[in-house]
C-alpha cells in the first residue's frame, strides 16, 4: 500500500469516527439507547486510534505506546471514583483535554517558528490561549470542587478590569507574533499570560456556581479542540470539537436559565458575587421544629411525597439512607418522587447520578418544570440538603437578591419539611421565609443521621400508614 | 484566506448545528453522563497528538505531543469507562421489579 493511499484510508476511519461521534450523542436522548450510544462512541474512537498508529507518518512507536500506557493508567481510576467525585473528576477531565490541545498547538508552533504565516499564527495563538486558560481554570474548579481550594468565591475591588486587562493583554501579544513571527521569546509570556487568566477567571466564582462553571470550562475545551482542528486540518478534531463545545454551551445556557442569569453575566465573570450583601439583615422569628418520630408519623400517614435532594445531600453521602427511606415508603403504597431542580448539586445533572447510584428508578426522577405542578397535590415536601432552590422569595419578593430565578414550588405542598444542619443562611447567605411558614418543620441535623433516623422509625413500626 | 480555513469552518458550522439538534434533545436526566461522553469524544485530539510524537520534528515537539498523547488518551479511556459505569445506574421502575 502506497503512503497516499495509506492515508486515504485513515481518513475514511476518521470520517466514520465523525458519525459514530454523533450516534453517540443522539442515542443518549434516552436512558434505554444510552448504553449503545456509548458503545459506538468506544468503537469509533478505538478505530481512529489504530487506524493513526498506522499513519506512515509515524515512525517511531515506543514512547507513544508508553505514552498511551501512562494515559490508560490514569484514565482507568478516573474512570472509577465514586459518583460523589465526579463533580471534580469531570473539571479535571476538561483540564487534561484543553492541556493536550494546548500542548499539540504549541509543539505545532515551535516546528513551524519563526516563519509562521499570519493566519496560521493566528489560529495557534487563539488556540493555546484557549488551551491554556482552560487548562488552568479547570484545575481551580477541580481543586474548589475537591475542598482543596476554598469553596467560597475570591473576590477584590476591581477584579474585572483586572482580569479583562490580563486577558487584553494575551490577546495583545498574540496580535504582536502575528504581525511579528520574529519575535518568538513573546509566545512562551503568551502562554504564561493565558494560564494566570484561568486563574483569575475560576477564583472569584463559589462552590454553588460550580455547574455553570463546569459547563462553560467543557464548552472552552471543546472548541480549543475544534481550532486545533483548523490548525492542523484535521476535520474529525473539528467535529468533536465542535460538539463537545456545542455540548457545554447548551448546558451552559441551561445553567444560566435555571439561575436567573444572562450569559453575559457568566461570561464576564460577576458571578458567584451577587447577593453576598443580603446576609446582614436577618432577623430572628421562631420556627418549627420537629423530632425523627415526628416526621415519620407524618410520612406514613402522607399519600404523596417528594424529596427535594440539594448539595447537602451530595456532601452528607445520604443518597443510600435517601433509598432506605423510598422503599420504606413505597412499600407503604405511598407515592414517591424526586423534584430535581437543573442546578442542584456541583453540576449539571449531579444529583440524577447519585441517586441512580442509589438505585432509585430514574422515572422517579422528576424535573423542575414537570414537577412544579404537583406540588399542590402532595402531602408532604422533604428537602434534603437544598436551599435557595426552594426559596419561595424568587417569586414573591422583587427585593430578594434571588427574584426571578425559577424554584421548586416546595411552598405549595400541604406540609413541608426541610432537614438542615442549623438556621445558617445558604451559600447565596439569603434568609428562606420558607423556614418560617406555619407548615413548615425544620428537622435539624445531619442529612444521612437524619433520615437514617426516620427510617428506624419507620421500619420499627412507628407508623402504621 | 487559506482554502483550508474555508473548508474546516464549513465542516465546523455544520458539526456545530448538528450538535445543537442532537444534543438539545438529551434528557436532562442524563446531563452528567453527557459531560464525559462528550469529553471522551473530545478526547480524539489523542490521533493529533500521536501524529506529533510520531514525526520526531524536534526534540521539543516529540516530549510536548507524547504529554499531549498520555493526557488525551486518559480522557479518552477515563471518559468511557465512567459513562459506561453511570448509564448502568440508570434502571427505570420496571426494569427494577423484573
Amino acid at each position: 500500500m502506497t503512503a497516499a493511499s495509506a492515508q486515504q484510508l485513515i481518513d475514511f476511519t476518521y470520517i466514520l469516527a465523525a458519525v459514530g461521534f454523533i450516534l453517540a450523542l443522539k442515542w443518549l436522548s434516552s436512558p434505554v439507547s444510552a448504553m449503545r450510544g456509548v458503545l459506538i462512541g468506544e468503537v469509533a474512537s478505538g478505530v481512529a486510534v489504530v487506524a493513526t498508529l498506522f499513519d506512515p507518518q509515524v515512525s517511531q512507536y515506543k514512547w507513544i505506546l508508553i505514552a498511551l500506557i501512562i494515559g490508560a493508567g490514569v484514565g482507568v481510576p478516573l474512570g472509577l471514583v465514586k459518583m460523589t467525585a465526579v463533580p471534580q473528576r469531570t473539571a479535571l477531565s476538561h483540564a487534561f483535554g484543553a492541556l493536550s490541545a494546548a500542548l499539540i498547538g504549541i509543539a505545532e508552533y515551535y516546528v513551524a517558528a519563526p516563519q509562521v504565516p499570519k493566519f496560521e499564527m493566528a489560529e495557534i495563538g487563539l488556540e493555546v490561549i484557549i488551551g491554556s486558560l482552560t487548562f488552568t481554570g479547570s484545575l481551580i474548579a477541580a481543586g474548589k470542587l475537591q475542598e482543596i481550594l476554598p469553596q467560597r468565591p475570591i473576590t477584590y475591588r476591581g477584579q474585572n478590569y483586572v482580569s479583562l486587562s490580563v486577558l487584553a493583554a494575551a490577546i495583545v501579544l498574540m496580535v504582536t507574533l502575528v504581525l511579528h513571527p520574529e519575535y518568538t521569546q513573546l509566545f512562551p509570556v503568551m502562554i504564561a499570560v493565558a494560564l494566570i487568566f484561568g486563574v483569575m477567571l475560576v477564583t472569584p466564582i463559589g462552590g454553588a456556581d460550580m455547574p455553570t462553571v463546569i459547563s462553560l470550562l467543557n464548552s472552552y475545551a471543546g472548541f480549543s479542540a475544534a481550532l486545533l482542528g483548523f490548525v492542523l486540518n484535521s476535520k474529525v478534531l473539528v467535529v468533536a470539537g465542535a460538539l463537545d463545545g456545542a455540548s457545554g454551551f447548551i448546558l451552559s445556557v441551561i445553567m444560566c436559565k435555571a439561575m436567573n442569569r444572562s450569559f453575559t453575566n457568566v461570561l464576564f465573570g460577576g458571578f458567584g458575587q451577587i447577593h453576598t450583601t443580603a446576609a446582614g439583615a436577618k432577623e430572628e422569628r421562631p420556627v418549627k421544629s420537629a423530632t425523627p418520630e415526628e416526621a415519620a408519623a407524618i410520612l406514613s400517614a402522607a399519600s404523596k411525597v417528594v424529596i427535594v435532594p440539594g448539595y447537602g445531600m451530595a456532601v452528607a453521602q445520604a443518597q443510600h439512607k435517601v433509598r432506605e427511606l423510598y422503599d420504606n415508603l413505597t412499600k407503604r403504597g405511598i407515592d414517591v418522587k424526586f423534584a430535581i431542580h437543573p442546578v442542584a448539586g456541583r453540576m449539571p445533572g449531579h444529583m440524577n447520578v447519585l441517586l441512580a447510584e442509589a438505585d432509585i428508578p430514574y422515572d422517579k426522577l422528576i424535573d423542575m418544570d414537570d414537577i412544579n405542578g404537583e406540588f399542590p397535590q402532595t402531602d408532604v415536601a422533604l428537602i434534603i440538603g437544598a436551599n435557595d432552590v426552594t426559596n419561595p422569595a424568587a417569586r414573591t419578593d422583587p427585593a430578594s437578591p434571588i427574584y426571578g430565578m425559577p424554584i421548586l414550588d416546595v411552598d405549595k405542598a400541604r406540609t413541608v419539611m426541610v432537614i438542615k444542619r442549623s438556621m445558617a443562611a445558604g451559600f447565596a447567605g439569603i434568609d428562606n421565609p420558607l423556614y418560617y411558614m406555619d407548615k413548615t418543620l425544620m428537622l435539624f441535623g445531619d442529612a444521612k443521621g437524619f433520615v437514617g433516623s426516620i427510617v428506624r422509625e419507620l421500619t420499627s413500626g412507628g407508623g402504621h400508614g | 484566506m487559506p482554502a483550508d480555513f474555508v473548508s474546516s469552518l464549513f465542516v465546523f458550522i455544520l458539526a456545530a448545528f448538528l450538535g445543537f439538534e442532537v444534543i438539545k434533545r438529551v434528557s436532562p436526566l442524563l446531563h452528567t453522563p453527557l459531560m464525559s461522553l462528550t469529553n471522551a469524544l473530545d478526547a480524539i485530539v489523542v490521533v493529533a497528538a500521536i501524529i506529533i510524537a510520531g514525526r520526531h520534528e524536534s526534540r521539543l515537539a516529540t516530549i510536548l505531543g507524547l504529554v499531549a498523547v498520555a493526557a488525551s488518551f486518559s480522557n479518552m479511556v477515563g471518559g468511557f469507562v465512567i459513562t459506561d459505569r453511570m448509564l448502568h445506574m440508570f434502571k427505570s421502575g420496571k426494569a427494577k421489579k423484573s
